[in-house]
């Protein structure tokens, strides 16, 4: 659970409640003129050659194109990430080169829960260019290690703390936490305060704290 | 069965730190030798982990702010700023020109400030004890300017969502322009100390070299990049701020598509001269007016929206990428550190060498661990 609301006050505090209005008092003012509507914001439809290239190439592995604050991102299906990554690295349209960063949202309320987001750069174009994947819990998710070596270490990080399982990554195992840790920190249904008690208490020698 | 003893072996596997001066914080390092030779590294991390990112989504956007000074310590400011910045981008906000001017002038004052700290330190793991006392005067000086600014001197927390918490201190111009006309004066004692020393070059030269297109291959940036020869960096490709409005040169290395320790050196030191002319323009443009853009203190961005948002930390590409949900606590807060992912290249810039050089290597990269294990 997340801990979202504040502590709760003391009674003393509380502003006291207000006696109810006499009947037959004034009369109430007329109620203010509503505000517009504020516009909603959201991410526009983004269109691009690259991405009537990609629909092309790829048939039906392309979802969402969207953009937001200038920046592009796109849904790529599970079982075509390496061949659109390929694509995306080699394209001369493309040529993003460099993977900046790899990481992972929680959505457990979605069928797929994981939304693994790989954050593109393109040194040719100056472009910047965010991928998504959607992944189940204990669905495997291809390893791009082998297109982008950067993603090594970041593979390692979204498997430590989410527990998303790469396909084909040369050295899967936890980076930050230790080897026998039980549990995945940010997933959404483990709480701030949590630790794992059995691991501190076998090698810290405390209970925990918490 | 005959008998092993140690002379048999011939490979050994020994362990650099956690507790090592040279490793600048617990970083452990598994090295395989043969030898004195090395012959593959690994890097154990994490432990300075604190969850930051976790901490993110029990937080509102303003108090999330704070903790992300805890994690490039040396460089707070810049971590702050790559922040605020990331959630004003969410929001859509514009900043008035004298806040952008002062967080640039105290965002190049930083970069000033962590490679001081970094030359003081790279020198004295590889044997000069004499820089680390100039460069920590110098660093001082800019860590005095902090104070009087905000109060604090590591941890500052030196700019709220939106803009500034606080207008310049009376004198502030003429504190600035006073540290960078000594700060002139001063890089060449540096120079005189390690550019020609012939120890220095033994040490530097050929040592942890790294071809362009493996720093790119592991996502290299920050210095390390651009001492492999590669002209980048996230100010002039995506400038934010008024970075677009100054003038300034992107240094490189000596070599055309690899650098080694000494390049990264060199690049660093050109890196503070531009700070310094960078941090001349900011004081010269700096105008009185608001110091706050239009953002409100109760802070909800529209629900499914996210934004990455990425600076020129010090160290390299400092991004964040923040996802909101429509209420005032980010749904998502990730750091795209760069010390965690500049320090990946560890094992590849190790490689063949003695293990006195894995000491410059590691000083070479510049990490910060409350960076790489956050």
């Amino acid at each position: 659970m997340r801990r979202r609301s504040l502590p709760p006050r003391l009674p003393g505090l509380l502003p006291a409640a207000k006696p109810p209005a006499a009947a037959g008092g004034p009369p109430k003012p007329a109620a203010p003129p509503k505000p517009a509507p504020k516009p909603v914001i959201k991410p526009d439809p983004w269109t691009s050659p690259l991405v009537e290239e990609l629909q092309k190439r790829f048939p039906g592995a392309i979802s969402e194109p969207v953009i937001f604050r200038n920046q592009p991102s796109v849904t790529v299906a599970r079982e075509s990430l390496v061949g659109v990554s390929e694509f995306f690295k080699s394209d001369p349209g493309g040529a993003y080169t460099f993977l900046t960063d790899e990481t992972a949202v929680d959505y457990p309320k979605r069928p797929k829960r994981f939304e693994i987001i790989y954050q593109l750069y393109s040194f040719k174009h100056n472009h910047r260019l965010r991928m998504k994947v959607l992944t189940g819990d204990g669905e495997k998710v291809p390893s791009v290690v082998g297109i982008w070596p950067a993603a090594n270490w970041l593979e390692r990080e979204v498997f430590d703390m989410f527990g998303v399982v790469y396909e084909g990554h040369p050295n899967l195992k936890r980076i930050l936490l230790p080897d026998e840790w039980v549990g995945h920190p940010l997933r959404k249904d483990t709480d701030i305060l949590r630790q794992d008690e059995a691991w501190v208490e076998a090698n810290l020698g405390i209970k925990s704290g918490q | 069965m005959a008998e092993v003893t140690y002379l048999d072996a011939d490979e050994l596997v020994i362990n650099m730190g956690p507790q090592h001066p040279a490793t600048h914080g617990v970083l452990r390092v598994k090295l395989k030798l043969d030898g004195e030779r090395v012959m593959g590294s690994e890097c154990i991390i994490g432990y300075l982990h604190r969850g930051i990112e976790k901490i993110a989504e029990n937080r509102t956007y303003q108090q999330f702010a704070p903790y992300v000074d805890r994690m490039d310590y040396v460089a707070a400011v810049t971590n702050g700023m790559g922040y605020c910045e990331a959630v004003e981008k969410l929001l859509g906000a514009e900043l008035p020109p004298r806040a952008q001017y002062t967080r640039m002038i105290l965002a190049e004052l930083q970069r000033i400030a962590s490679h001081l700290l970094w030359l003081g330190t790279h020198a004295l793991d590889l044997g000069a004890m004499t820089p680390v006392f100039y460069t920590f005067r110098e660093r001082e000086e800019i860590l005095k300017i902090f104070e009087n600014y905000c109060g604090a001197r590591l941890t500052t927390h030196a700019f709220r969502i939106g803009g500034l918490q606080y207008d310049l201190y009376d004198g502030f111009e003429k504190d600035v322009l006073k540290f960078c006309d000594t700060f002139k004066d001063k890089l060449p004692e540096y120079e005189q100390l390690l550019t020609r020393n012939r120890i220095w070059l033994e040490r530097t030269q050929d040592v942890g070299v790294l071809k362009a297109e493996d720093a790119i291959a592991y996502a290299v940036t920050g210095p390390v990049l651009r001492g492999s020869g590669v002209k980048w960096d996230v100010r002039k490709a995506q400038p934010y701020e008024a970075y677009d409005k100054v003038e300034f040169e992107v240094p490189v290395g000596r070599h055309d598509g690899w650098g080694d320790t000494y390049d990264r050196y060199l690049v660093r030191l050109e890196e503070m001269r531009q700070s310094v002319r960078i941090i001349r323009q900011s004081v010269e443009r700096i105008a009185p007016g608001p110091i706050f853009g239009k953002v409100g203190k109760i802070i909800k961005p529209a629900a499914g929206t996210e934004v990455y948002h990425a600076i020129e930390a010090p160290k390299g590409e400092l991004g964040y990428f923040v996802v909101s949900d429509g209420t005032n606590h980010p749904y998502r807060v990730r750091v795209r550190p760069p010390s965690f992912v500049n320090l990946q290249a560890l094992d590849l810039m190790t490689r063949g060498h003695l293990v006195a050089d894995v000491v410059a290597i590691i000083g070479t990269i510049d990490i910060v661990l409350g960076e790489v294990d956050r």
